[in-house]
């Protein structure tokens, strides 16, 4: 029977820099399944590599020699010692492994539980495997039961729904104080890492214009070129509070650059439409006070910065949800791959056969008038002897010579073929 | 038909549970299943008011429990209304409740008979009390918004966001929900207080006789003008347009079943038991 084997080392348990010299670049990774595929004790193989994560999915009937070689492939790949990175390895078996590969691809694993990418680097390193003919009926089947599973876990529990990130959280705020952004202005006032992702964001959600106020009005012109906006001069800003919905700001300034009296006078111009301040400067920029005018709504980094922390709690708990859904797949997938050793599967053929002509028999007795006991027996040996010829043959394909190859192949086969899974 | 009201009640009821428990655990079959049994219970009403009216030959409304029936109509077929113009879930849980009470006050309070008197068949006396109720209904629903729209506005401004956070949707669509709920409202009810007033020249020979329900009524009537007025000239919205959308529901309720009970006048014999 092939064993599934996952070997691979993540941010649990590889600090950054072993994980910096292990990560495979997309050529490696071809390289590297290439060996595997010539290798005789390695049957199907699958590499992925992120960020966070080298893994390999191996399925393979001698445990200990794959191990062994997929380390040695690893080091030679990357040209360090086998025992740089050996402690930092995890190797699960067969269940142990199934459930890796389901909690991976729903997230759970993940450094952020939760982040969406990891189940699409997933299918793209699946897809690798697939065009270098290394993955096999097992992994095959694995791979689309976790892709399924991630979706399960995505839509039944909210372990994706609530931002974790500052600049995600102050857009979703945005969404429910306006609904939707169609139509809206941003004004951004200064410029910094987190501020410019807002914006970002913020573009991909069809606001009507970008503003950049910057103090240089250089970096504010280059700025407005890169968001498709236009810039203003600084002193302008007060000005054009009267037409923007909401005020991302992010200067350097020591004091306040918006002030209460000022948010007033113009609220009165806007006719009390709802204005939203993302207060991401340190000190801040806008006077808090301003969050106590009616319809007008300020955030700084550290209100920014609780809203993610609730959010994060509310992912952990979800995750437990996520975790029921993943032990239950898992057992699912765990009796299929037992199913995959011939005994069993013979069992299943001779079981099938014999429903079937049961059920016959008794269909066209219940036409005849009744039959005596003899005839019955009779008809019992034959239903015996007819069991027996019909599988002599497959039973000493699966057990013996038939399957030099690989036998995981045959058996799925003939499970698929007499439908006996279902 | 006294089976049909209570499968009616028993329909509002279940769905008001519906709606209860889709704002705890955010299912949607649960909102669709409080719709659904809204809708049939809202069927089951229309026949119970149907029949009544055809049985006594007048509109239902000629002592508190079939003024409350009525009641109860209206709020259902102005949140219907809604729901199909907005796709507004949460809405239902402040609408599913409210009728599951006014009609279980309705069952409750003494069924008084009154004669028929001519007064009672007039096209205008009917024109008013549906445009009346009606307006009304979507007051009331114009205050559900605005309790919803303080909630969460509340929630956004101190930044604990609690329960409602998460299960109410944005200011800007409650304050919208709100605004188009005062317009429709205060249009009905501008039309029922026309027809009213004719009504009263028809029957009394006077427009206007300062009976407290008229006085209360214009009370009413003007402050949901004054709220309109401010938001079309000088843009009141959000918070102040909520809380007076509350309080001119309070008032207006005050001017539907207060009056007739603490205070003297012409409208008394439909509401007072």
């Amino acid at each position: 029977m092939q064993h599934i084997i996952l070997i691979g080392l993540s941010h649990k348990t590889a600090p950054v820099e072993l994980r910096e010299c292990i990560a495979l670049t997309s050529e490696e990774t071809i390289d590297t399944l290439a060996d595997f595929r010539s290798h005789p004790d390695v049957r199907e193989s699958i590499v992925f590599s992120t960020c966070n994560r080298v893994e390999i999915l191996i399925a393979s009937q001698n445990s200990a020699n794959a191990i062994q070689t997929a380390k040695t492939f690893l080091a030679h790949s990357k040209r360090i010692p086998v025992e740089r990175f050996e402690d930092a390895l995890y190797i699960h078996h067969d269940e142990a492994a199934i459930r890796h590969i389901f909690r991976v691809a729903s997230s759970l694993d993940s450094m952020m539980v939760g982040e969406p990418q990891i189940l699409g680097q997933i299918k793209d390193a699946y897809l690798v495997a697939t065009q270098q003919k290394t993955s096999g009926p097992l992994l095959n089947r694995l791979l689309h039961r976790a892709f399924s599973v991630a979706k399960r876990v995505r839509t039944e529990t909210g372990i994706g729904d609530h931002a974790v990130s500052i600049s995600y959280a102050a857009i979703e705020l945005g969404r429910k104080i306006f609904g939707s952004f169609m139509g809206k202005k941003v004004l951004l006032i200064g410029a910094g890492e987190m501020a410019e992702l807002a914006v970002e964001h913020l573009m991909g959600q069809h606001v009507e214009e970008i503003i950049v106020a910057n103090r240089t009005f250089e970096r504010g012109l280059a700025l407005a070129k890169r968001f498709n906006g236009h810039a203003i001069h600084f002193d302008e800003c007060i000005a054009h509070l009267r037409s923007v919905d909401i005020i991302i700001s992010s200067t350097g300034a020591a004091g306040f650059v918006i002030s209460r009296d000022q948010v007033k006078r113009s609220l009165r111009e806007r006719r009390n439409r709802p204005l939203f301040f993302i207060d991401i400067a340190v000190p801040r920029d806008i006077d808090p006070k301003v969050n106590r005018l009616s319809n007008t709504y300020v955030y700084d980094i550290d209100d920014l910065q609780h809203v993610v922390k609730e959010n994060i709690k509310d992912r952990r708990q979800e995750a437990v949800k996520g975790e029921r859904i993943i032990e239950e797949a898992t057992v699912k997938f765990k009796h299929w791959h037992e199913s995959l050793k011939v005994v069993p599967t013979i069992v299943a053929l001779r079981e099938k056969i014999e429903t079937i002509i049961d059920a016959e028999i008794e269909h066209t007795l219940s036409s005849l008038n009744g039959i005596s006991t003899e005839e019955r027996q009779a008809l019992e040996r034959m239903k015996t002897a007819l069991v027996k010829k019909v599988l002599h043959h497959p039973t000493i394909f699966l057990k013996k010579d038939g399957c030099r190859e690989d036998r995981t192949v045959y058996l799925d086969i003939t499970r698929k073929l007499f439908g006996l899974d279902k | 038909m006294e089976t049909l009201v209570v499968i009616t009640c028993g329909f509002y009821f279940l769905s008001a549970a519906g709606y209860l428990f889709y704002l705890i655990f955010q299912k949607d079959v649960l909102q669709r299943a409080g719709f659904g049994l809204l809708l049939a219970g809202f069927a089951g009403h229309t026949v119970v008011m149907a029949f009544a009216w055809y049985q006594s030959g007048h509109i239902p409304v000629r002592n508190l429990y079939e003024t409350l029936l009525m009641a109860g109509w209206a709020t259902a077929g102005i949140f219907l209304a809604f729901s199909h113009r907005f796709n507004l879930k949460i809405f239902g849980i402040y609408a599913a409740p409210l009728i599951t009470f006014i009609m279980l006050v309705a069952t409750q309070v003494p069924r008084v008979p009154t004669q028929a008197r001519p007064i009672f068949d007039n096209f205008w006396l009917v024109m008013h009390i549906f445009t009346i109720f009606l307006g009304e209904a979507a007051l009331a629903l114009a205050c559900g918004a605005g309790v919803f729209y303080l909630l969460q506005e509340r929630a956004i401004k101190t930044k604990h966001h609690g329960f409602f956070y998460k299960r109410l949707p944005s200011l800007e669509l409650l304050d919208g929900v709100g605004y188009t709920c005062l317009i429709v409202g205060f249009t009905l009810m501008t039309f029922g207080l026309i027809t009213g007033i004719i009504y009263a020249k028809s029957v009394w020979g006077r427009f206007w006789s300062w009976d407290p329900k008229e006085v209360w009524a214009g009370i009413t009537w003007l402050l949901y003008a004054v709220l309109l007025h401010e938001r079309l000239t000088v843009g009141w919205r959000g918070r102040r347009s909520a809380i007076l959308a509350i309080i001119g529901f309070a008032i207006m309720l005050f001017t539907f079943f207060g009056v007739n009970f603490l205070l003297k006048g012409h409208h008394g014999i439909f509401t007072r038991f």
